[in-house]
């Protein structure tokens, strides 16, 4: 008879902890350069060793190198560098605009900026995001108004959504950017279903689903990456690692062994893994992705490697349950100082015209600002009106609403 | 007119839909080559291609997950989930997503998606193959919810549906797919080709969402019902010998409130009888809104006659079942009090 072993729970913890010194000796980080640029129609199975790479363009001095550095003109990543700074600007100016208690809530995205800016660039007009909370850099590279933003964070009189979303959970049909939604993961298999809606109408247009590392938890991960695998749908399914959900680490979702991007190999999808804070890389490996999709080679996974410097939203302390000076410690360094190195090595970029750049970004933000506050905020000035509390339900407001409207006498 | 079942008329509005606008795709699990477990698909892929209608892998959560982004692309998806008690997965994205973006995103984003599910019991099909959530959908914000209970309606109501802007729940009394079923179960069944509402015409035409029919009408009592429960109310007022007005539904959200109001004024008493438990069950709010609007009219309590609080049984089915018996004792109580 076999001996019995009394059994006990894994439950996985992170390495360091409030007081700890940040340690991320754990987090093997590949020489930028290093990772082979297979052709866009390879066979899934001949580069399964990407789900446990990093594709990396940007190295420590600053400069592009391997087989996926060149994929922008030097126009395109000073613009991509502003975007960046920009998205970081609004992001503070919104904080604080919480605090000053014009709107209720804000999350930024600190330290995650590149990812959603330069995938943005591969993408073209038609082609639909199903983001998450934390891709405003889809708005912002995509021209999308500042002021339309800020409307909708402070649910003021303009706000193009009347009033009924929480802030950030912005919709936008033209620029490409779907309804976000607050129940996590669900937009990932909508994202499919919108690809294989192109696909059914022989179309060109490809999607782009978002999800975050804790989110990849949910079912709806799971239906994606089978729907997608299934059809061979024109998708690019994006998880954005950034090794937090809340208070929750990473290996809470993502279990002791393997990397998110790991999870495509068993559905057969061809999977990368990207260094999440180089903005080259992430538009290299957007740019192979949605060529993949767009040439009808079907769907792809990518694992975008960053790190949420900043609190999960306003109302999150992460000195609760991480130690202060983690985000400093992380390997992959700050996006926008790594982009802004490479174009000061390169000459096209100089400190003082950083310096010079952030002044006017900075206006721009303070400009538009002062113009959505025209249109009030959450608790002062033009308000959207309670009828709208009404419309938009359904198409053609049904009688029991009609009833319920005019009982709130308005 | 031609006769067809419930299934056939079922058929035959996605089989006008998909020829009438090419963004109508009909998908879910064997709903493709196989034509569908009840049948109900049978020949659309062969007609329309297997990009128009095709199987799934088995995720309720997929199907209508990737509905909805069809439908925000701009397609008309007419979904399946086997059976209504499989519904489960796909709530959240039925109710947070689906009910929700179009008031979310201020119609920047729709979905007009059909989701279609065989529901309700008196099949011997136990807990998990007979079960009514339709409360589970008219508690949602968003959404419409659709019951037929004949070929013509079923027919009708699907087509109206499909091309409805909104998301509708279309539920498909499983019971009555073959011919109506009044609940004597130990009698043998008629065939839908004997019943008038079995005459369904071959093309397009709709019944309107939000009306309910009145199927007898009468002045001692009224008795809402929908699906099965239809003629099951008939046989029992029937038995009884009780002049009742019966009123389809056919449409639970939004309800044809003014049909239901106009009935209950005139003969004083209503009767609520539907398959699904009791508690906080549809038949609820019927009851909360009569009182409400005819409150001075009733001339006696109303009388709910439902599922009982438990999960559907399977040795049980027929003490389960409101059958015509304890239906026909709720109306003579009704009329007594």
């Amino acid at each position: 008879m076999a001996s019995k072993t009394r059994l006990s729970l894994h439950v996985p913890e992170p390495e360091v902890r409030p007081g700890d010194q940040p340690d991320f000796s754990d987090v093997v980080i590949p020489k930028a350069g290093s990772v082979d640029r297979p052709p866009v129609d390879v066979d899934p199975r001949e580069i399964r060793d990407l789900a446990y790479s990093i594709i990396r363009v940007l190295n420590r001095q600053g400069e592009a190198v391997g087989p996926w550095a060149g994929t922008l003109t030097d126009e395109e990543l000073a613009q991509g560098l502003r975007h960046m700074m920009l998205l970081r600007a609004f992001d503070a100016r919104m904080q604080t605009a919480q605090r000053q208690g014009k709107t209720s809530f804000y999350m930024q995205h600190m330290g995650e900026e590149a990812v959603s800016c330069a995938f943005r660039k591969a993408l073209e007009p038609g082609d639909m995001n199903f983001p998450t909370y934390r891709q405003a850099g889809l708005l912002i590279a995509g021209d999308y108004p500042m002021v339309d933003m800020m409307n909708q964070i402070y649910s003021n009189e303009s706000d193009p959504l009347k009033g009924r979303q929480l802030p950030v959970l912005y919709a936008s049909k033209e620029h490409g950017f779907f309804s976000v939604s607050g129940n996590l993961g669900t937009q990932f298999v909508q994202a499919v279903g919108w690809a294989m809606a192109s696909a059914i109408k022989n179309d060109t247009k490809i999607a782009a689903g978002w999800i975050g590392d804790g989110s990849t938890a949910e079912s709806d991960f799971h239906a994606a990456l089978v729907f997608a695998s299934t059809y061979r749908a024109p998708v690019v399914l994006n998880i954005v690692n950034n090794q937090w959900a809340i208070s929750t680490f990473q290996g809470i979702a993502r279990g002791g062994s393997g990397t998110f991007a790991a999870r495509g190999l068993g559905f057969g999808l061809p999977t990368l893994r990207v260094d999440g804070n180089d903005y080259l890389a992430v538009h290299a490996v957007a740019k192979w992705a949605v060529e993949r999709a767009r040439r009808n080679l079907g769907p792809t996974l990518v694992e975008y490697v960053t790190y949420r410097v900043g609190a999960h939203s306003t109302s999150d302390d992460p000195s609760a349950y991480r130690p202060k000076e983690e985000s400093e410690a992380w390997p992959l360094g700050d996006p926008v100082i790594r982009l802004k190195n490479h174009l000061i090595r390169r000459g096209l970029w100089t400190d003082e015209r950083h310096k010079q750049a952030e002044a006017e970004i900075l206006d721009s933000v303070i400009s538009a600002q002062k113009e959505a506050e025209k249109h009030g905020t959450l608790h002062s000035g033009g308000r959207p009106s309670p009828r709208d509390m009404f419309e938009g339900v359904y198409e053609t407001m049904p009688p029991h609403l009609r009833r319920q409207r005019q009982k709130a006498g308005v | 007119m031609p006769r067809m079942t419930m299934i056939e008329a079922i058929r035959s509005a996605m089989d006008v839909a998909m020829g009438r606008d090419d963004n109508v795709v009909v998908f879910g699990e064997d709903v493709g080559y196989f034509g569908g477990v009840f049948r109900c698909t049978q020949g659309l892929q062969q007609k329309y291609g297997h990009t128009r209608c095709f199987d799934t892998p088995i995720s309720e959560l997929g199907i209508i997950g990737t509905a909805i982004g069809m439908a925000a692309y701009g397609l008309r998806p007419c979904a399946e989930v086997q059976f209504a008690d499989y519904v489960y997965p796909a709530y959240d994205q039925i109710v947070s997503e689906a009910a929700r973006i179009r008031y979310r995103s201020n119609g920047e984003f729709t979905c007009p998606i059909v989701i279609r599910m065989p529901t309700g019991g008196g099949i011997f099909g136990g807990q998990t193959h007979s079960q009514s959530p339709e409360a589970l959908f008219t508690h949602v914000s968003g959404l419409k919810v659709v019951v037929p209970s004949n070929p013509r309606d079923a027919k009708g109501l699907l087509i109206a549906a499909i091309e409805d802007p909104d998301p509708v729940i279309f539920l498909e009394p499983k019971r009555l797919y073959n011919g109506p079923f009044d609940g004597h179960h130990e009698r043998p069944v008629t065939p839908w080709s004997k019943h008038e509402l079995g005459e369904v015409a071959d093309g397009h035409f709709t019944v309107p969402l939000g009306k309910a029919a009145v199927r007898r009408e009468g002045a001692a009592l009224t008795i809402l019902a929908y699906g099965t429960m239809v003629y099951v109310a008939q046989t029992a007022a029937e038995e009884m010998g009780i002049d009742a007005e019966i009123i389809d539904l056919r449409t639970l959200l939004p309800l044809d409130l003014d049909t239901i109001v106009a009935s209950v004024k005139k003969t004083g008493r209503c009767v609520v009888v539907h398959e699904a438990t009791l508690t906080s069950g549809y038949g609820a709010e019927l009851a909360a809104l009569v009182q409400e609007h005819c409150f001075y009219h009733l001339e006696a309590p109303i009388a709910r006659v439902a599922g009982w609080d438990t999960p559907y049984p399977h040795a049980q089915e027929w003490d389960y079942f409101p059958g015509p018996h304890r239906v026909g004792e709720a109306l003579i109580e009704t009329m007594e009090a």
